[in-house]
């Protein structure tokens, strides 16, 4: 059992890593699968990985949310020739920082203590969640898996 | 018609590729080797493109008719200015050259950002997420003539939409993504690539695109009715009109250039209104992927139906991140994400004798030995023979079923 991130590091060596792919039944929007993968079945409840995803699936939905605000903002923004881009930060960047800051949390909190790791869905370009599974390196960790049945064609 | 056969080859006869230089060996605790200093990512980019201000500007390697379009603008609206604005100051009303001074400052800017911003390139899979992708597809080891190409269907809004692999990034493309073969890169919402602006045009920098032509549309309009309007008034009074671009060299020169490209530039901006009101991509548009003609019942999954939310859409959405993160450093632990060189997936420096679009690595084939080649058009994976490397481009001509008709 792992206490925290360092010492995951130090004394863990990666075993595996399942990739939640991203769901496309609503669009091109950012959102990714709740399925649970089966390589996580021993490792961390259900519940804890599924809300994981529902609230990185809620903090895409309002970083690419179109209402009123976003209009006003495309039209200001045309109206300085987009120069307002170089200005000021985007709402986009503002709510990837609210989620590199979460994703660190859960990390630190749920998933580093069960030896696994996500890594933030922007350093692999929006297309999966990364989970690492880390196994303790005095322990004979079962390499890495032949199978994984993460990713499965979203229906 | 041709006889299509697989032939086992032996990899020790192939000509050893050299993989793009991986950025550390891995050991390094730096984020150096000694004598180099720290390496940002977009100088490892494997893509065709180019970067400039320590990577904050990004363009395609070919830059196209940039400058031809650049040296355009700035020629005519100086002409404009030079030549046309003191005589129409003087004889109608000074708003004129304020006019035209904010439509060329607001052309000239949104050019280039069309030209400089990140389209919205993908970065290409990492070789973990390209093995886990790999193991998915059904690979049984059938020994069948043609295997399927490789595609993933997803329900969209109730649509069948299929998904392509990508060889060349190693991952199956998101929806609305293509790949540019002019930059080698996978772009989110591709429209199409733009040789006026010299990149191409996809998620990012649409809507500066769109303004661009607009505003373009406007400012050569704009120019060519003052020019007309100059010309005509220098004529009047039964001098002529060979009088008066006597006067005024430049107008002629700007009559001709405006009368040529307004109406393409006008029709251009015509489509690509069509285009934002019903959420298409040009790509999209000129394939036919959503009109029907499989004489299926397909609509746009995409489109709202409604005009002003699908302008919306398309314009004022969010800002999107670029995803390559240009500036980044390189990381110093074993995970190298460059996609140097994968045990799985070697890169081949034969790709450069063969005459057809290419990927840069390929699959294993079914039969379980490594593939020198693979079709990108029809998905088929292909074993050629090791005959010598000047007979490899018909090999591959007669093997390829796409090809051979």
């Amino acid at each position: 059992m792992f206490h925290n991130l360092q010492e995951l590091r130090h004394s863990a060596s990666l075993a595996n890593k399942v990739f939640i792919q991203r769901d496309y039944s609503e669009g091109t929007t950012c959102k990714f699968q709740t399925k649970f993968p089966s390589e996580l079945e021993s490792r961390i409840e259900r519940t804890l990985f599924e809300d994981t995803v529902k609230t990185l699936n809620n903090y895409y939905a309002e970083a690419e949310k179109i209402g009123g605000q976003s209009y006003l903002e495309g039209c200001l923004a045309c109206a300085t020739a987009y120069l307002i881009f170089l200005c000021m930060e985007t709402r986009y960047e503002k709510v990837l920082k609210k989620i590199a800051k979460y994703i660190q949390e859960q990390n630190e909190k749920i998933y580093a203590p069960r030896g696994l790791l996500i890594t933030d869905p922007i350093e692999r370009g929006m297309r999966v969640i990364e989970i690492s599974i880390y196994e303790d390196r005095g322990s004979s960790g079962s390499s890495s898996g032949s199978s994984s049945v993460s990713g499965s064609t979203a229906r | 018609m041709k006889n299509c056969e697989y032939q086992q080859i032996d990899p020790q006869a192939l000509p050893t590729p050299t993989p793009t230089p991986p950025p550390h060996h891995g050991k390094d605790t730096e984020k150096k080797k000694e004598p180099r200093r720290p390496r940002r990512k977009w100088e490892v980019f494997p893509g065709k493109n180019r970067f400039y201000c320590d990577g904050r500007i990004i363009v395609a390697r070919q830059s196209g008719v940039l400058p031809l379009t650049l040296g355009l603008i700035l020629v005519t609206s100086g002409l404009f200015f030079i030549f046309d604005c003191p005589f129409l100051v003087k004889h109608l009303t000074s708003c004129i050259p304020v006019i035209g001074g904010v439509l060329f400052v607001f052309v000239l800017i949104t050019l280039l950002q069309t030209s400089f911003t990140d389209p919205g390139i993908l970065p290409r899979a990492t070789p973990d997420e390209a093995a886990d992708i790999e193991k998915q597809i059904d690979n049984t080891g059938n020994t069948s003539y043609r295997p399927p190409p490789r595609t993933k269907e997803v329900l969209i809004n109730q649509q069948v939409v299929k998904l392509k692999y990508c060889f060349t990034c190693k991952m199956f493309r998101p929806p609305r993504t293509s790949h540019c073969s002019l930059c080698d890169n996978c772009v989110e919402r591709f429209d199409h690539h733009c040789p006026w602006v010299g990149n191409c045009v996809g998620k990012r920098n649409y809507r500066f695109f769109y303004t661009f032509i607009v505003s373009l549309s406007f400012l050569t309009a704009f120019i060519f009715g003052c020019v007309t309007t100059h010309l005509a008034l220098r004529a009047q009074g039964g001098k002529g009109l060979v009088f008066a671009l006597q006067e005024s060299p430049g107008s002629a020169v700007e009559l001709v250039i405006c009368f040529f490209s307004v109406w393409s530039i006008l029709g251009l901006s015509g489509f690509h209104t069509y285009l934002v009101a019903s959420n298409l991509t040009t790509n999209e548009d000129i394939k036919g992927s959503w009109s029907g003609k499989s004489g299926e019942d397909v609509t746009n999954p995409y489109s709202q139906k409604n005009i002003f939310i699908n302008c919306c859409s398309v314009l004022c959405v969010p800002m999107p991140p670029s995803l390559i993160d240009r500036r980044g450093f390189l990381p110093t632990d074993e995970s190298a994400q460059t996609g140097s060189a994968d045990i799985e997936l070697p890169t081949l420096a034969a790709k450069s004798e063969i005459n057809v679009t290419k990927p840069e690595s390929v699959p294993p084939c079914v039969s379980d030995h490594p593939v020198l080649t693979h079709c990108s058009l029809c998905g088929v994976s292909l074993c050629l023979r090791p005959s010598t490397n000047t007979r490899r481009r018909s090999v591959w001509t007669l093997l390829c079923p796409a090809l051979a008709d």
